[in-house]
């Protein structure tokens, strides 16, 4: 079989046998064969008596390399977040790859690897795509779509439209916030951190799937991804009859990240995250819930940041450091592009 | 010891709030003239704290807020002509004028980059010989020694296709301005970072010519507190004077190598202030020996436009006789997404702190 070459080819794209070389020698060995078998365009998949749950985001991120992760991690780390704060048991994927002509094929390999694996981890079966090539110029590097297919049971059906949620629940977050927004930040811009920060892009499926099997005080949960957590908080509260009060000290922040926001202007609040949930739990399940988070390797720093309140409607409120109150605002504009 | 975290500890701030309704015992007005006292204020949400005889309002600090239509118009112009590359500060992008921005432009295909600091468009021009790269110089004395110090690096470096286009201003003049134009101001809480470089002596005249006291203050909530009580003391013993709170970072002398610099590269002239007009003497332009890199000499300004007419109070707001609340576009007509001012667009800018931080609470 001829060897592929060093960087993708406009060939690679055209359908032929360049096109079959990379599917065959890069992403066959590693996503596995279709599931159950053959290589044709789409995947027959079980039947299941759970709800289907059917998702889809696209990845663009720059650059394709950061620290802790690539666009392959977080392209299934956002699909499987995306199903599991649904109530969703993510099981199946699609990948579709649009490649710039000359990517570096080692570079792709690298990507394709660690998407490999990450979809393991996760428990998530990649098992169908597509590969098209575009001439240099027309796209950057590499983007990448993905599908996810989840199934949920019919108890957890009340989570993603926040049913059972009201004032005195309370709102947990798994760790610390900004950590993705500045590691790719640094890797664009070769910011000089003393701490380096590292992407905290992770799938939440395990972590997620342990807290609702052990408590059913899930009132609603959220993936903190673009436009961060104030973004996040802001659509829960939205015309809503209650509002949503936030604890400025109890929410985890690193130091390098809170310094870097400090020296560019940045908000951590408004940073994205690829390993980052809230949940809105019931009062008297939120210890539980967070014991179940601090056990699991993704949710050692969990904390309880605030709550939900019949005091101001439709509102999010951050209580500072020092005692004051202010808003928060749903992110306006763009604030840093291109993230995930 | 982090000093951010000790500035910002629950338990001091408590004591100086104590201390502050102790001795507030008549109605203060104090004007901060630096956005990143505006910003600090308000993401702390340090008005809700105050007693109510304590009135902290906004003027002219917010670099973005004041830089005028036709130094935007001219900006765009830039980045449409051949050959130009424009490299600017994000802040800038959203500032909307003549119906356009900079960043509806670059949406539109105009060679418009953004930078974190003049280095990178120093970069920029070493790497695209065949390019001309003009930065768009905004700022006050805290950006202005960075900008004179590029223009004398791209010298060194041989990059004859390097160009600032400048809207530099100094605070002294505009501060003047907003006491001349009628003021109930009595006392300014005085920008930090403009005097690390200036040092205190520039605010001499405040209370010298109008009997108003000054503090320079930090931007840690303690800094901030600690300012208000030392200007209500001075207001409670009508004794005006120019006090450094911030002295971790300012000495009364400022910082001569940067002051140096600025006034090797730049010479003081006349410059528009939104919301003020022309202000003389309260800009910075390039010395007739660096005017090979100034834009503003190189590429002929586009002819000015007639101003538009709007309801947006902008003005007004920079010189402290209104607030953010008081404009009839606030939160409707102009809103962070949608601004139609720039104190609107900046983080820095009264009305868009005010709307992140504190609308509807």
């Amino acid at each position: 079989m001829p060897e592929i070459s060093t960087h993708i080819l406009m060939g690679h794209g055209s359908g032929g046998e360049m096109m079959r070389n990379l599917i065959e020698e890069l992403f066959l060995p590693h996503f596995g064969q279709p599931f159950p078998g053959g290589t044709a365009d789409s995947a027959v998949l079980p039947v299941s008596s759970l709800l289907p749950v059917f998702t889809t985001d696209s990845y663009v991120v720059d650059p394709v390399l950061f620290p802790g992760g690539n666009i392959g991690t977080i392209a299934i780390c956002g699909t499987v977040n995306d199903l599991a704060v649904t109530g969703a048991n993510a099981r199946f994927i699609s990948a579709g790859f649009i490649i710039e002509e000359g990517l570096p094929l080692a570079t792709l390999r690298e990507i394709v690897v660690t998407m490999a694996e990450e979809a393991d981890k996760a428990g998530v079966k990649i098992v169908t795509g597509d590969t098209k090539v575009v001439e240099k110029g027309k796209a950057d590097k590499l983007f990448i779509n993905t599908t996810g297919i989840g199934y949920m049971e019919e108890r957890h059906f009340h989570i993603h439209r926040a049913g059972n949620a009201g004032p005195g629940d309370l709102i947990i977050i798994n760790g610390y916030i900004g950590d993705h927004s500045i590691a790719v930040l640094s890797a664009r811009e070769s910011l000089m951190l003393t701490t380096p920060a590292i992407s905290d892009c992770s799938s939440l499926g395990g972590m997620i799937g342990e807290v609702l099997d052990n408590s059913d005080g899930i009132h609603w949960m959220r993936d903190v991804t673009r436009g961060g957590l104030a973004s996040v908080a802001c659509e829960l509260a939205a015309s809503k009859d209650y509002g949503v009060k936030l604890l400025e000290p109890f929410i985890p922040v690193r130091d390098p990240v809170r310094s870097a926001c400090e020296m560019l202007g940045y908000d951590p609040l408004y940073l994205a995250n690829e390993g980052k949930v809230i949940m809105v739990v019931a009062r008297e399940e939120a210890d539980k819930v967070l014991g179940i988070m601090k056990n699991h390797p993704l949710g050692t720093r969990a904390a309880i940041i605030g709550e939900l309140t019949g005091l101001h409607p439709g509102t999010v409120v951050l209580q500072t450091a020092i005692g004051g109150s202010r808003i928060l605002q749903p992110l306006a504009g763009e604030q840093l592009p291109r993230i995930c | 010891m982090d000093i951010s975290k000790e500035f910002r500890e629950r338990g001091r701030v408590d004591i100086l709030l104590r201390q502050i309704r102790q001795e507030a015992t008549e109605k203060y007005i104090f004007m901060e003239v630096c956005g990143g006292h505006t910003t600090a204020i308000h993401s702390y949400g340090i008005p809700g704290l105050l007693p109510g005889s304590i009135n902290l309002i906004s003027g002219p600090g917010c670099p973005v807020c004041v830089t005028s239509e036709s130094f935007l118009d001219h900006a765009i112009a830039l980045s449409a002509m051949p050959g130009i590359l424009v490299a600017t500060f994000g802040d800038l992008l959203r500032v909307p004028g003549g119906g356009t921005s900079l960043e509806k432009e670059k949406a539109a295909g105009a060679s418009i980059i953004v930078v974190y600091s003049i280095n990178e468009a120093l970069d920029l021009a070493a790497k695209n010989k065949d390019k001309m790269v003009v930065f768009l110089a905004i700022g006050f004395e805290t950006t202005a020694p960075g900008t004179a110090a590029g223009v004398l690096d791209a010298g060194k470096r041989g990059l004859a296709n390097f160009f600032i286009l400048s809207a530099h201003k100094i605070m002294p003049p505009a501060m003047r301005a907003v006491v001349e134009g009628g003021t109930n101001v009595n006392g300014f809480i005085c920008p930090g970072h403009v005097s690390a470089i200036t040092g205190s002596g520039i605010y001499g005249f405040l209370p010298d010519d109008f009997g108003i006291g000054c503090v320079i203050s930090g931007f840690e909530p303690v800094d901030i507190l600690q300012s208000v009580l030392m200007l209500i003391r001075q207001v409670n013993r009508k004794d005006p004077g120019v006090e450094v709170q911030y002295t971790r970072a300012v000495r009364p002398e400022g910082n001569p190598k940067a002051m140096n610099i600025m006034k090797q590269v730049f010479k003081v002239s006349d410059q528009w202030w939104r919301g003020f007009g022309t202000i003389p003497g309260s800009g910075l332009q390039l010395k007739p020996e660096y005017e090979k890199s100034d834009a503003g000499k190189v590429f002929p300004a586009p002819p000015q436009r007639q101003p538009v007419e709007s309801l947006c109070m902008c003005g007004s707001i920079l010189r402290g006789t209104h607030t953010p609340a008081d404009c009839p576009l606030f939160g409707t007509g102009c809103t962070p997404a949608d601004p139609a001012g720039a104190c609107m667009v900046s983080a820095e800018g009264a009305c868009h702190a005010f709307h992140k931080y504190t609308m509807s609470l």
